[in-house]
């Protein structure tokens, strides 16, 4: 019978951080989405050994230091802006991977018009669309994506469609569009559906490559700060009731 | 065939979420006493059931846990 520190040899290695993670300790809150989709990202390009070829456009948000965690080239845009960002750098660049990597303030209320028509032009690019129904950066507001009834520092009564409006199903919505390619819901609450959620980016950047259309990858995650829970119990009322709003799975994908 | 595993925490880097404790099938992972240099409890061994699944390493958000496994 080995002892523990006799297993603990690089033969014995089966998962440990990806190398294109840098060593810098990410600034979110204990327990958020955003480092697992981090790691997740991480991995898919150095599985592929794009590293170099790969252009991340950072959005503005909790993810806004992402440049600071994924060691390949980025680009930071302005509020919302990040789509129209990556269709610039993907038609004077056609041979790289490009990635956009947005909340859900940012894609789906002040970048609604940049997505709409990037997806509506096909751009080859990736969009990996954070939702945790929630502004986290700024003291969690009401996002659009705000669940009904679900309280935040701007709807303190809970969330009110007579008064906010109704959550916008901003995929579903998308995927009508006929320049997207690929379009998924995926989360990373878990093992399993963290490894369906890599699969699901790496299925998004094979696409690109292709060039057959945009990609969109959302991963319905917790704000546990903004929400006002523990991770662990961000995560059981996420399953509980962000998933009935908004349900895992492929929605779209052209090469099915 | 039977796997054991243990895992590796990097302990100034964990910021004791406790996700890698809900997804660990054996249990086998606890908060710590002590605190890191942040003052937050982190995460550790707690027993000898680990098999190396690396659930828990693929859901930290921080990356702070490495998995290593052999076969019995």
């Amino acid at each position: 019978m080995d002892t523990l520190s006799d297993i603990k040899k690089p033969e014995n290695l089966v998962y440990g951080k990806p190398a294109l993670l840098t060593d810098n300790i990410m600034h979110y809150c204990p327990g958020c989405s955003h480092g697992t989709v981090h790691k997740l990202i991480a991995e898919v390009i150095e599985d592929m050994g794009i590293q170099d070829k790969t252009i991340g456009i950072s959005p503005v948000g909790c993810s806004v230091f992402a440049y600071n965690y994924i060691d390949i080239d980025w680009q930071e845009a302005a509020h919302g802006r990040a789509p129209a960002l990556a269709t610039a750098t993907k038609r004077l660049c056609p041979d790289k991977y490009v990635f956009t990597y947005q909340g859900d303030g940012d894609l789906a209320s002040i970048g609604t018009a940049e997505i709409i028509h990037a997806c509506s032009r096909g751009e080859n690019i990736v969009v990996i669309f954070i939702n945790n129904g929630i502004y986290g950066m700024t003291g969690g507001q009401m996002a659009p994506t705000t669940l009904i009834g679900m309280k935040t520092s701007t709807t303190p009564y809970g969330r009110d469609p007579k008064l906010n409006g109704f959550p916008l199903k901003i995929t579903e919505m998308l995927a009508a569009l006929d320049g997207t390619a690929y379009i998924t819901r995926q989360a990373v609450h878990t093992a399993a559906a963290a490894r369906k959620a890599k699969n699901a980016i790496r299925k998004g950047f094979e696409y690109s490559a292709k060039g057959i259309g945009l990609s969109f990858i959302e991963i319905v995650s917790t704000c546990n700060s903004g929400w006002k829970m523990s991770p662990t119990d961000a995560n059981r009322w996420m399953v509980e009731n962000m998933f009935a709003k908004y349900p895992l799975g492929d929605i779209k994908d052209v090469l099915k | 065939m039977a796997f054991k595993g243990t895992i590796e925490i990097d302990i100034q880097r964990c910021k004791g979420c406790s996700v890698c404790m809900d997804n660990c099938p054996n249990k086998c992972i606890r908060l710590s006493k002590a605190v890191n240099s942040k003052g937050y409890r982190y995460a550790e061994l707690a027993n000898d059931g680990c098999v190396g699944c690396a659930s828990c390493a693929v859901v930290c958000p921080d990356s702070v846990i490495t998995v290593y496994r052999v076969k019995i």
